[in-house]
């Protein structure tokens, strides 16, 4: 099985998000980037399916030409070819990402002379959180799609997708090819070993450069909700704080 | 004109968040001086016709078809699409649930329109739409601007407080049958694998969450034992799951389970922006923390400045003792 795996390059804030003067994206002057969580499982997904029953796993992205980052670092935990979309750097909106992609993918699926088994995007991204890029490409490539998927089980020409749902999952059996939306939880992601990351130091980047025109979604300006104003009270330096907490329990009424 | 708004169902039980969807939808229609229309789609959507009619619903689109026995992303989605080809709404509308988004998503490739995810506030116009919406899980807001002949967006689960509507809508029943190839069965739910959950993370009174300062899996047993005392449950944060301590079923945050207990006890957690947007609906925050200067420790409203491993079996103690 042969699966491509989209990912986003997000920046990895910590106590609090800054946004830039302009206000068009978050200030990662101080920040390190990272792969969008639902992507980085994604990823593991397909690696952990090509170790079981072979096929070759290709990593995907459309940003900046610093996410290169992100692409060695899925070569380093065993993804076998990685492709970039280069962007200039702003943030495209869902319409022109998913026809970037399409076009991306068509290409990749046309130099290897069959399509993807599978294609996965995070549920989600963990920045602009559109909640539908994989949905526009699945159905310009005329492929069927489920999200929120936390459970993959491959079999001959479909797949068993487990969904998420209040209380349990739904499971649906999809013919393959397909797009299916990954959310964290299906797996543990695990670290590059010293062996991977020397491996994808020699990867080879594919470059893809594609135009697409701006939907019909823009990005006006990004700020911060408004705090709660919130006083800390403190009970205590040590275990003696306990008489307080528990006097608390149960005026609150959690303690019968 | 009118504004449609797509509702959800679960095999023809009412789920919550239609409460939120008709409440969003009534103020939008209004602003946008237009009839509320609402679709119900699949097998045991006629039931609950008369509760879309409560809501305040003007007209009910009720679409079924042999194929939609159950949800499905494509059928359901073409469905929707083809109703809005039929009767061409200026605006379509739901809640941004898995499905809500899926299925306006879908929609919206379909019919080749922008889609604007998990709005909070809505600005209609004439020309282009303004709009408030949510980034980052709720961490960052973004003002965006909406161009196109017709509308579609979701408002964000949990930022409309669902209302009961002033007065009902008419609820005349329109019957609709899509035109659905057979090969869309292939993505309508096949089976259920339905847990028992008991309390669950997110409907739980107390929640008791450990960070990465708990230092083991092994550490887990007195925050577990301290759950078990007050009925609640344990959480974690992301930390914890990428170090494999705990399961990703109890992670709280951006990417995990958001959380809205009576109180939320929160130990060895430093309290990062994506940890935080799944706790802050807490209706009580306690932060056990070495670190005063944490933001998980500034931003509650009680904490105690000392070593988790100290204080909650001194907790765990002390209950045992008032309850003799
Ligand atoms: C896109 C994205 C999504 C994310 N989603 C989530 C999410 O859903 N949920 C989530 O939790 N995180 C999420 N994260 C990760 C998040 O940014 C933090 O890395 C994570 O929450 C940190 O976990 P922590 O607080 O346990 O660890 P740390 O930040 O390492 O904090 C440990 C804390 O423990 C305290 N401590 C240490 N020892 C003790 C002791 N003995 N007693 C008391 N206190 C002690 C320290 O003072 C410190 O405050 C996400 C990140 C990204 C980029």
């Amino acid at each position: 099985m042969n699966i491509l795996v989209c990912v986003k390059r997000v920046p990895a804030p910590g106590a609090k998000i800054n946004v830039t003067e302009d206000g068009l994206s978050v200030d990662s002057a101080h920040l390190g980037f990272t792969t969008s969580p639902h992507e980085e499982c994604a990823l593991e997904e397909a690696v952990q399916i090509s170790e079981r029953d072979g096929g070759e796993v290709t990593v995907l992205t459309l940003g900046p030409v610093e996410a290169e980052e992100q692409l060695r670092y899925g070569a380093s935990v065993g993804a076998h070819h990685i492709i970039l979309v280069p962007t200039d750097g702003s943030a495209w909106d869902p319409q022109r990402t998913a026809a970037a992609l399409t076009t991306a993918i068509e290409q990749a699926e046309q130099a290897n002379g069959q399509p993807f088994d599978l294609i996965l995007f995070g549920n989600e991204s963990a920045d602009s959180g559109g909640f539908q890029v994989g949905v526009r490409v699945a159905l310009k490539l005329g492929r069927p799609s489920v999200n929120a998927i936390k459970g993959i089980d491959p079999g001959d020409g479909s797949v068993i997708a487990r969904r998420e749902i209040d209380g349990g999952f739904e499971v649906y059996e999809v013919p393959t090819p397909a797009v299916l939306g990954i959310k964290e939880g299906i797996n543990l992601p695990r670290y590059p070993t010293m062996k991977g990351r020397l491996a994808s130091k020699k990867a080879t980047l594919e470059t893809a450069e594609i135009a697409a025109e701006p939907g019909g979604q823009a990005l006006i300006r990004l700020h911060r909700p408004p705090e709660q104003a919130s006083t800390t009270e403190i009970l205590g330096t040590d275990e003696t704080a306990a008489v307080r907490i528990v006097d608390i329990l149960e005026e609150i009424g959690v303690l019968a | 004109m009118s504004l449609l708004v797509v509702l959800e169902h679960d095999r023809g039980k009412w789920v919550e968040a239609n409460d939120e969807a008709l409440t969003a939808a009534r103020k939008l229609a209004s602003d946008m001086g237009v009839e509320l229309h609402a679709a119900l789609v699949g097998v045991g959507a006629r039931d609950l016709v008369s509760q879309a009619a409560t809501g305040g619903a003007a007209v009910v689109h009720l679409c079924e078809h042999e194929v939609l026995t159950d949800y499905g992303p494509d059928a359901v989605g073409e469905t929707v699409a083809q109703l809005v080809a039929s009767i061409n709404p200026s605006a379509i509308t739901a809640v941004g649930t898995s499905r809500g988004n899926e299925v306006l998503a879908q929609l919206a490739a379909r019919a080749d329109l922008p889609f604007v995810a998990n709005c909070m506030t809505v600005a209609p116009s004439d020309g282009p739409w303004s709009m408030t919406r949510v980034q980052w899980g709720g961490s960052l807001l973004e003002d965006a601007t909406l161009d196109a002949p017709t509308k579609v967006l979701s408002f964000g689960h949990h930022s409309v407080v669902a209302e009961v509507a002033d007065a009902p809508g008419a609820g005349e029943v329109r019957e609709f049958a899509p035109a659905l190839d057979p090969a869309m069965a292939a993505t309508i739910v096949r089976d259920r694998d339905v847990q028992t959950a008991g309390v669950t993370l997110s409907t739980a009174p107390v929640v008791i969450s450990g960070g990465r300062g708990v230092g083991s899996a092994e550490g887990f047993d007195q925050l577990e034992e301290l759950a078990e005392l007050l009925g609640g449950r344990v959480g974690c944060s992301r930390a914890v799951t990428n170090l494999g301590w705990r399961n990703h079923t109890d992670q709280v945050g951006q990417t995990g389970t958001r959380i809205a207990p009576e109180i939320y006890i929160a130990t060895g957690i430093s309290g990062a922006i994506q940890h935080w947007v799944g706790a802050m609906a807490s209706k009580r925050i306690l932060a056990i923390n070495t670190d005063a200067e944490a933001n998980m420790v500034t931003k509650a409203d009680y904490a105690v400045i000392a070593d988790l491993h100290k204080v909650v079996p001194a907790i765990t103690a002390e209950i045992r003792r008032r309850q003799g």
